[in-house]
């Protein structure tokens, strides 16, 4: 680093194109690795086959067509999708609330979907005949609901409208509805084994169907995230500071964490409660890049769709072909990395 | 049983704590096994020398259950079962009227006093509220039940998950011997047996090669070989698709929706039409699965969960079942 340094905004290109190549790398080793063989000639070939004018002999039978594009393509696309949006919404999170522990389940989000879920699995009606699956949507709804709960308890406080007063209204909120979930867990155990699968959260049964479901709030969450991420760093130095930047602190962080909340609900309602991405991913970018969030939103974004979807291999391959739940491996490779790269890094966490 | 072992694998936050609760359950079933046997042996042949049905003079009783020796000192007419599996076995032998509460879950047989009493987080109070003499259960979840019960004079016997069909049938004899209804728990075990039995016999070489895939719920939990229903469907020679990478012998692994498709099992078997909704229709819509010749040949059969996940008696029916899916299949 003793060369002449790179700006600022040069050096965020290179981490944004480093991220994309080993997102890439992930997608094509995911294709390639799963619990059941299929030659690489024959992803290659199938895939060519779905463009347009192409029509070359594959090999792959019925079988490996539909485990390729029904079975491990949509696993793999939900898997970036779901990385991506934890990252982004931990960045916010953090940013926002200038707090190195916040994750996009910090307001109660998290605790909220598992309420709804545990409602729509042990009171819910039967799924068959339901345009919509009730379960995402109880799980979506109680995530909202939850951050909702929490910001208008945190603002009905008279004095000290801050970050902080936010913040703990957040983990009272989150106790209230974990134990709220926790007591209708207990009081239907006969539903106790699909909750708690649900809570380990998934991709097992991930389908084009849950993509589509997800993809419109991503996306839209995705985009206010990046616009908002200059913002974020005006709100690093302070609510009084930034306000005298001529940024009013209270909507920003109400419209960051609102489109956070909204996209992290989307995904948590179908795959469940992946923890430990929404941490790992910003502060690891931040740490490695020391810079500032307009390269931590971006990169973040792409770096958590590789890690999550890495995770995943390794979630079905490790024990192949059993599934190791991915929050163990989120958790279990994420924590050990976290720490190498916290011993070797300069930069600073929050 | 099987619920709890899946509950303790997805509690299982860590790959060493999946170990550590296999490990212990792989050390517990042989020596209860050995136990159950060897104890309930004698029982028998004393009350069967003496007389024929309900036999007072036999008490007290003194079996050797999972928790140890427990001793009922006459002949138990309130007795409590908070273990599905154990309330159908107590009505099967004739124990029925001898019951005054048996748990939320214990949905079989119709006449069953079915209160609001938990088989997950049993609470003593409630239990003693019904005075009983006796008490089954088939977990005490944090160990704390069963001295507790101990503490108030109530007899508790613990039947945990039978992990083979033997020492299911072990159980049943000791239900038999607790509440003095031996010989008709020795008829049931016969009468269990010879169904089971009839029903292999009449399979021929027509499972020769054929392979299944078990499905507790969608997300594709499944049973080995190395478990109670293993060992149930041993008989028909079929081969298991979660058998090949079992290295732990955990027993209830998570299989991935592509190896299942890939290893196009000749039937699939859903144990998880009840909890979960699943059905012949619902399987053939998920993505991709319209590729398996089960899917395509209609080889789906659906079982009833409670049937399929506990221990009691109607194992004979499930066999039956099972049977009539590979016959239908072989024809």
């Amino acid at each position: 680093m003793s060369a002449a340094r790179p700006s600022s905004s040069r050096l965020g290109w290179w981490w944004g194109l480093g991220a994309v190549v080993l997102l890439l790398a992930a997608v094509l080793v995911s294709l390639v690795i799963g619990a059941f063989a299929l030659p690489v000639t024959g992803i290659v070939g199938s895939t060519l086959n779905r463009l347009p004018l192409i029509d070359v002999d594959h090999g792959l039978d019925e079988r490996g067509e539909a485990i390729l594009w029904q079975v491990r393509m949509p696993r793999i696309v939900l898997g970036v999708i779901v990385g991506a949006m934890l990252s982004a919404a931990g960045a916010a999170y953090q940013g926002v609330f200038r707090n190195p522990l916040a994750d996009p389940y910090l307001l109660g989000a998290g605790a909220g979907a598992g309420l709804g879920a545990t409602l729509a699995i042990a009171y819910g009606p039967d799924a068959a005949g339901w345009i919509v699956d009730p379960l995402p949507l109880a799980a979506f709804v109680g995530g909202i609901v939850g951050v909702v709960l929490a910001y208008l308890l945190g603002y009905s406080v008279r004095s000290g409208r801050t970050a902080v007063t936010l913040i703990l209204a957040g983990v009272a909120v989150a106790a209230f509805l974990t134990a709220a979930q926790t007591f209708l867990q207990q009081r239907n155990s006969d539903t106790l084994r699909e909750v708690y699968g649900w809570i380990l959260g998934s991709l097992a049964t991930a389908s084009w169907g849950d993509v589509r479901l997800v993809l419109p709030y991503v996306v839209l969450a995705l985009v206010v995230v990046v616009l908002g991420r200059r913002l974020m760093d005006v709100l690093a130095v302070g609510d009084v500071e930034a306000s005298s930047l001529g940024v009013q602190p209270g909507r920003v962080r109400l419209v960051l964490v609102a489109f956070a909340t909204l996209g992290t609900a989307a995904v948590v309602a179908v795959t469940g409660l992946i923890g430990f991405v929404g941490i790992i991913v910003p502060h690891t970018v931040r740490l490695l890049t020391g810079a500032s969030y307009r390269i931590i939103v971006p990169v973040s974004i792409i770096l958590g769709g590789a890690f999550l979807v890495i995770a995943d291999v390794i979630a079905r391959t490790v024990q192949s072909p059993f599934e190791v739940p991915i929050g163990v491996v989120t958790a279990f490779v994420g924590a050990p990395f976290f720490a190498v790269v916290l011993r070797t890094s300069r930069g600073v966490v929050s | 049983m099987r619920r709890i072992a899946l509950l303790v694998a997805a509690l299982g936050l860590t790959m060493s704590a999946c170990a550590a609760s296999d490990g212990a359950s792989a050390e517990t079933s042989p020596s209860t096994l050995a136990t159950t046997t060897t104890t309930a042996a004698p029982t028998t042949t004393t009350s069967s020398s003496t007389t024929t049905t309900v036999d007072e003079a036999a008490f007290p009783v003194t079996i050797v259950a999972e928790n140890g020796e427990v001793t009922i000192p006459e002949r138990p007419d309130r007795i409590v079962s908070i273990s599905p599996t154990s309330t159908e076995v107590l009505f099967a032998i004739g124990a029925g009227d001898q019951v005054v509460a048996v748990d939320s879950l214990s949905n079989y047989p119709a006449g069953a006093p079915v209160t609001d009493l938990s088989g997950f987080s049993p609470n003593v109070e409630a239990i003693a509220a019904f005075e009983p003499d006796l008490v089954f259960l088939s977990f005490d979840p944090d160990g704390g039940l069963i001295p507790a019960l101990d503490a108030i004079g109530v007899p508790a016997v613990l039947h945990s998950g039978a992990v083979d069909v033997e020492s299911a049938y072990a159980q049943w004899l000791q239900v038999g011997a607790a509440t003095g209804n031996t010989d008709a728990a020795l008829d049931l075990v016969s009468e269990t047996r010879t169904r089971i039995d009839a029903a292999y016999a009449s399979i021929g070489a027509g499972a020769e090669g054929l392979s299944y895939y078990w499905e507790l719920d969608q997300t594709f939990y499944s049973v080995t070989s190395a478990t109670f229903v293993g060992d149930l469907l041993a008989g028909t020679s079929m081969e298991n698709i979660s058998d090949p990478a079992d290295e732990d012998g955990f027993g209830y692994p998570q299989l991935t929706a592509e190896y299942i498709i890939g290893t196009d099992p000749d039937l699939v078997y859903l144990a998880d039409t009840l909890c979960c909704g699943q059905s012949a229709e619902t399987v053939a819509e998920r993505p991709g699965w319209d590729a398996m010749t089960a899917v395509q040949s209609g080889q789906i059969v659906e079982l009833d969960d409670d049937v399929a996940s506990r221990w009691g008696p109607r194992i004979a029916d499930l066999v039956e079942q099972i049977v009539e899916s590979i016959t239908s299949l072989s024809q």
